[in-house]
């Protein structure tokens, strides 16, 4: 098939493995095609009772009718017809209560509280289905909890419990630095991320950095926490101190590179990028982030160049194939394929030339060769495509090599629409003889599987394949000609 | 609606009937008529709890999406916001509350948060303002939502689990995991052994024997229906949601995407069905939309085979329901016409269901068939094999060559990485140059993140031990029946899913056969026992079948389910199980939940 292996289909076939096929004897297509007639044949006799059964009703997009998200929208069309109309009374003076009610617990709790009545739940599941079990439901939510002790002298485990709880609590008793640090430590052991947070952010609001920082070091879980929230909340600035504080620079790095992201200005976003590469990443990501700088930068360049020539009308290439969308921020290889498209044969020197390009950004082979020849293809420049695979040796003598398997070259030249005279020149440099024949045969390049069979000495195949053609066409003559040739020794 | 949650081994619909109840007294607590406003994201998992018709008995008159700026007009006493605990949502919420105020509207403000209310936001809604305007802020805990009868999941509701798994954050999803089954205890008795292996997993235990001793003395009274929990950690088992699902469901979610149990597919194959003489008169241009769970019966039948045994099942039910059809023939006298009268209703559902499935999946296969699909399933069977996983794969460059989706190319590398137990140095800083380079210098963001999660990997010991794994553990099948299956490994032709081999074993013969192997995946691998109460020890009867929670953490895919419940309907397979998760992944969703900046990906 297509990927190269010659003997795969053998390979597949044989032994170890098993791909997922569909060609068994009882062949599943046929099984479905069988259902869909079933299908059709019983809808004929039914056709009047149409939907009236006690299915659920759906509504076209497929939401039961009556289900949430369907009445959401339901509503919201029904708001949309009638137009926004509002309220337009006079205004009355609003009290707005001034104080946030502290509601509900934990609901949950009450199950973990030794109630008698969870006694009943016993015949739970036995008895289920017995329209009474509605109230066999766990009381899930407990009564209001007390407010009456406000402040007084709780220890950090109580406190922690009554955060827990949604109860009615105070932090601001914890004065010390020790007495802070137990706090955060009972918050942690108890693992509720909601508490360990609040804590934190009474710790920030009360200590100095540098003494938090360093008390995090030792912390990992509240630290990933306070990393947590800082990330939430948009500190970026805390954050990059407090990765430094603790000698995470390569993730300081990352996370600061990011923010390029949110640069939209294209100048702005070079200089961003260049102000990154002092940051300490790692040696492989310092490549990166440096070829990145590099490519913007050039882009930005070819950019304005490329929009005043083509304004000013100078060149053909932008005339006949005017520019779609402009090359900023695009990846390094669109941008090699832009080159390759309007900046193919420009000296080495120019930063907008495929070949500086290729070396700036230390391309492989494969790739530039991929890419060149989309490009060349696409604009139909069949001598360049050709000049890409033409080596000479030190005879003088030409021969064509390519990194890649000339099966996938073929390939892409088709996708391009080249022409049979193109195509062919190239399924003729496959060396699998069955993958050439099956090539040729996709893309009907007749003199390439007529004089493969020829070489081959397989009369009977070309028999075959005379059948195939349109009598009287140049290839029918052709392999008339081949077939009475007498010095040809045929094997079949 | 909800029948089929309480079909299966543990009645689920306990579970969801106590989630109505906590509703509707919150509904109560709001006296008054009502306008919820929903954050969208809590549509979908609400939907699996209740309908509308719940919320209007409660006096809900309006509902809306969440938009910034003015409040739709409405006139009711009470205005609810259902939202998840995030900052962003605060700041829409807080644009509502004071736009309403300049109104000087008398319309109460409540909220609700969901699955758990947050300090974080609180301290938000307070810096703009507006924490004073609400009557009432509650929680609304939503940690375990039944998704069929044998199923849990979290969905993700608190922020993203895989994330929180392996990136670093605040771990704040395993303490809700551990809350979500201590729920779970609390209304299907205390789980006398937990089995687990991952450091999550075993932080998660922790957490739930420290829970327990909390609330020592307030045991609940229920006769145990758990005989054993099984925590597992994502990250013991990497290779499997990377593999392409082969079972029908598995395929439907790796194509179109399954969310909330619906999918949503392409309407041209299902408009033709309506009514053949007008078809192309207006064709819908709208998705259809389909739900998909074990209440259809055909669907429940066919949805965990492998993709290659659905048509023949398809086929099957066909002429069943043909034949049933039959019958009106050979009914003469009144009675048996009144008979067939009766069940046609019946008989017109399965033929609409027949009808869908056999559409879905001629959709299926027009890709399964496709020449892309098959050349990414053998690379995949290479890798899981272990052919040729330390060189440069031809297939993936090609693939990168064409610019095919990011992801896709991810899944493979990661694949070969996680099959070679890491790649060469070399191998992997090619992969990643070649992946910048076509794709932009911005996703060494997410590259970074997969090497965090040990996705992908440079290799550090010049040993391999994936093929040890592969070969005691039996991961690859040769002769995997995919029609009649008698192994797990039908669910990937081939390849049986680490995670439920472990699973398998430990259910017989015990995990300690595999001390070894055990030791070469990550993170500790342990077991506790819960003390029961007194005369709640269940005597179990000759030949009864003992029930297994198998909880995923940082996520599940279909096909592993599907093994699951190939493992629970084997005769002699003693043991039947019940699967909760913190989300229902694929290796596209998985991957996707790791990118930096996924939205960026189209």
């Amino acid at each position: 098939m297509m990927r190269g292996k010659p003997d795969e289909d053998d390979y597949w076939n044989s032994s170890k493995f098993k791909a997922f096929t569909f060609d068994d004897e009882d062949d599943d297509f046929t099984r479905l095609k069988e259902s869909k007639r079933a299908v059709n044949s019983i809808r004929s006799l039914v056709e009047e009772e149409d939907e009236e059964d006690d299915v659920e009703k759906v509504s076209w997009s497929g939401e039961p009718v009556g289900s949430i998200s369907w009445s959401v929208k339901e509503t919201e069309s029904s708001i949309r017809s009638t137009g926004e109309v509002r309220d337009q009374s006079f205004p009355k003076i609003h009290t707005a209560p001034s104080l946030p009610k502290n509601s509900s617990g934990y609901s949950l709790s009450s199950l973990f509280k030794g109630k008698a009545k969870t006694g009943s739940f016993q015949s739970f599941s036995e008895s289920f289905g017995d329209p009474s079990i509605r109230n066999y439901a766990p009381e899930l939510r407990k009564p209001k909890s007390e407010y009456k002790d406000y402040v007084s002298d709780w220890t950090p485990e109580e406190t922690v419990k009554r955060m827990q709880q949604g109860k009615v609590y105070s932090l601001e008793k914890f004065r010390s630095l020790q007495d802070k640090l137990l706090l955060l430590d009972e918050a942690v052991n108890a693992h509720d991320g909601n508490v360990i947070t609040a804590v934190l952010i009474y710790l920030k609001k009360s200590l100095s950095k540098e003494i938090l920082f360093r008390e995090l070091i030792t912390r990992e879980i509240a630290l990933r926490h306070y990393i947590h929230y800082l990330k939430e909340i948009g500190e970026q600035k805390l954050l990059v101190e407090l990765f430094k504080s603790m000698d995470r620079t390569e993730d300081m790095a990352l996370m600061q590179y990011r923010d390029h992201l949110n640069v939209r200005d294209e100048n702005k976003r070079r200089d961003f990028l260049k102000n990154c590469l002092s940051f300490p990443f790692s040696p492989d990501d310092a490549t990166h982030v440096q070829d990145h700088y590099t490519l913007l930068e050039r882009q930005i360049i070819i950019e304005a160049n490329d929009k005043q020539v083509e304004s000013s009308g100078q060149a053909d290439i932008f005339k006949k194939y005017p520019r779609k969308a402009s090359i900023l921020n695009m990846p390094i290889i669109t941008t090699l394929y832009y080159s390759c498209f309007y900046h193919y044969g420009e000296s080495d020197g120019t930063f907008s030339s495929p070949a500086n390009i290729r070396k700036t950004f230390r391309i492989s082979d494969k790739q530039f060769l991929l890419t060149c020849l989309g490009a060349r293809a696409k604009l139909k420049a069949w001598f360049d495509v050709d000049a890409l695979f033409t080596t000479k040796n030190w005879l003088g003598y030409t021969k064509k090599r390519s990194p890649i398997g000339f099966h996938r070259i073929v390939d892409i030249l088709q996708k391009n629409n080249a022409p049979v005279q193109v195509l062919q020149d190239y399924v003729n440099l496959v060396e699998d003889v069955e993958q050439k024949i099956s090539l040729a045969q996709k893309y009907k390049c007749h003199d390439v599987i007529i004089n493969t069979y020829r070489d081959l000495k397989d009369r009977q195949q070309l028999i075959v394949y005379r059948g195939k053609v349109e009598k009287g066409s140049s290839e029918y003559r052709k392999i008339e000609e081949i077939l009475s040739n007498s010095q040809l020794r045929w094997k079949n | 609606m909800s029948a089929h949650l309480s079909y299966g081994r543990v009645n689920l619909n306990i579970l969801r009937e106590a989630a109505r109840k906590e509703l509707r007294e919150f509904l109560d607590k709001c006296g008054g008529s009502k306008a919820i406003v929903w954050d969208e994201y809590l549509t979908g998992p609400f939907g699996l709890i209740a309908q509308y018709s719940l919320l209007k008995e409660h006096e809900v008159e309006k509902m809306f999406t969440l938009k910034g700026g003015r409040l739709p007009a409405a006139d009711v006493k009470n205005i609810i916001f259902f939202v998840r605990p995030r900052l962003e949502l605060m700041d829409i919420i807080a644009e509502n509350v004071i736009s309403e105020d300049k109104m000087h509207s008398p319309r109460d403000f409540h909220m609700l948060f969901v699955p758990r209310r947050s300090m974080l936001c609180e301290q938000r809604l307070k810096e703009q303002g507006v924490l004073g305007s609400f009557i009432n802020i509650d929680e609304y805990i939503l940690d375990l939502i039944p998704y069929d009868g044998d199923l849990l999941s979290m969905e993700d509701m608190h922020i993203d689990t895989t994330h929180e798994c392996y990136l670093e954050s605040d771990q704040t999803s395993l303490y809700h995991t551990a809350k979500g089954l201590m729920t779970l205890q609390a209304l299907y008795g205390t789980i006398p052994q937990i089995f687990g292996k991952g450091e999550c997993a075993r932080h998660v235990a922790n957490m739930m024997l420290r829970m327990k001793r909390e609330f020592a003395g307030s045991q609940t009274q229920i006769l145990p229906v758990f005989d054993s929990l099984l925590l597992l950690d994502r990250n013991v088992d990497l290779l499997t949601p990377l593999a392409t699902q082969l079972t029908y469901e598995g395929l439907i979610d790796e194509v179109y995407g399954i969310t909330n149990g619906y999918v949503k597919l392409p309407p041209e194959k299902f408009s033709a069905q309506k009514k053949q003489g007008e078809a192309g008169k207006d064709l819908p241009t709208e998705p259809k939309k389909m739900q998909l769970n074990s209440a259809e019966e055909l669907y429940a039948e066919i949805r965990d085979k492998n993709f290659n045994g659905v048509g023949a099942a398809l086929s099957k039910k066909a002429k069943i329901i043909s034949a049933a059809f039959e019958e009106r023939h050979s009914a003469k006298t009144v009675g048996e016409i009144k008979q067939f009268v009766s069940q046609l209703p019946h008989m017109q559902a399965a033929r609409s269901s027949l009808a869908n499935h056999t559409s879905i999946a001629e959709l299926i296969k027009d890709i399964t068939t496709s020449e892309a699909f098959f050349d990414n399933l053998t690379v995949e069977q290479e890798f899981m094999t272990g052919v040729d996983t330390d060189k440069v794969n031809t297939y993936i460059e090609d693939c990168i060559a064409q610019k095919d989706p990011l992801i896709k190319i991810l899944r493979l590398v990661c694949m070969q990485s996680v099959c070679n137990n890491g790649l060469k140095q070399k191998l992997l800083d090619y992969y990643k140059r070649e992946i910048l380079q076509t794709y932009g210098y911005e996703h060494m963001l997410t590259l970074n993140n997969l090497e965090k999660t040990g996705l992908l990997k440079p290799q550090t010991s010049t040993r391999n031990n994936y093929p040890t794994i592969r070969k005691t553990l039996k991961l690859w099948m040769e002769d995997a029946n995919e029609q009649n299956p008698n192994d797990i490994s039908y669910v990937y032709s081939g390849y049986a899913p680490l995670s439920i081999r472990l699973t398998q074993v430990l259910a017989r013969p015990g995990w300690r056969s595999i001390e070894e192997v055990l030791k070469m995946l990550p993170g500790p691998h342990f077991e506790e026992r819960q003390q029961l109460p007194a005369g709640l020890h269940k005597k179990r009867q000759q030949g009864e079948n003992r029930t297994t929670l198998v909880f995923f953490l940082g996520g599940v895919t279909y096909a592993e389910i599907a093994a699951l419940r190939f493992l629970s309907q084997m005769e002699d397979g003693g043991t039947e199980y019940i699967i909760a998760t913190t989300k229902l992944i694929n290796g596209t969703s998985w991957i996707k939940s790791l990118m930096d900046r996924p939205e960026a990906q189209s």
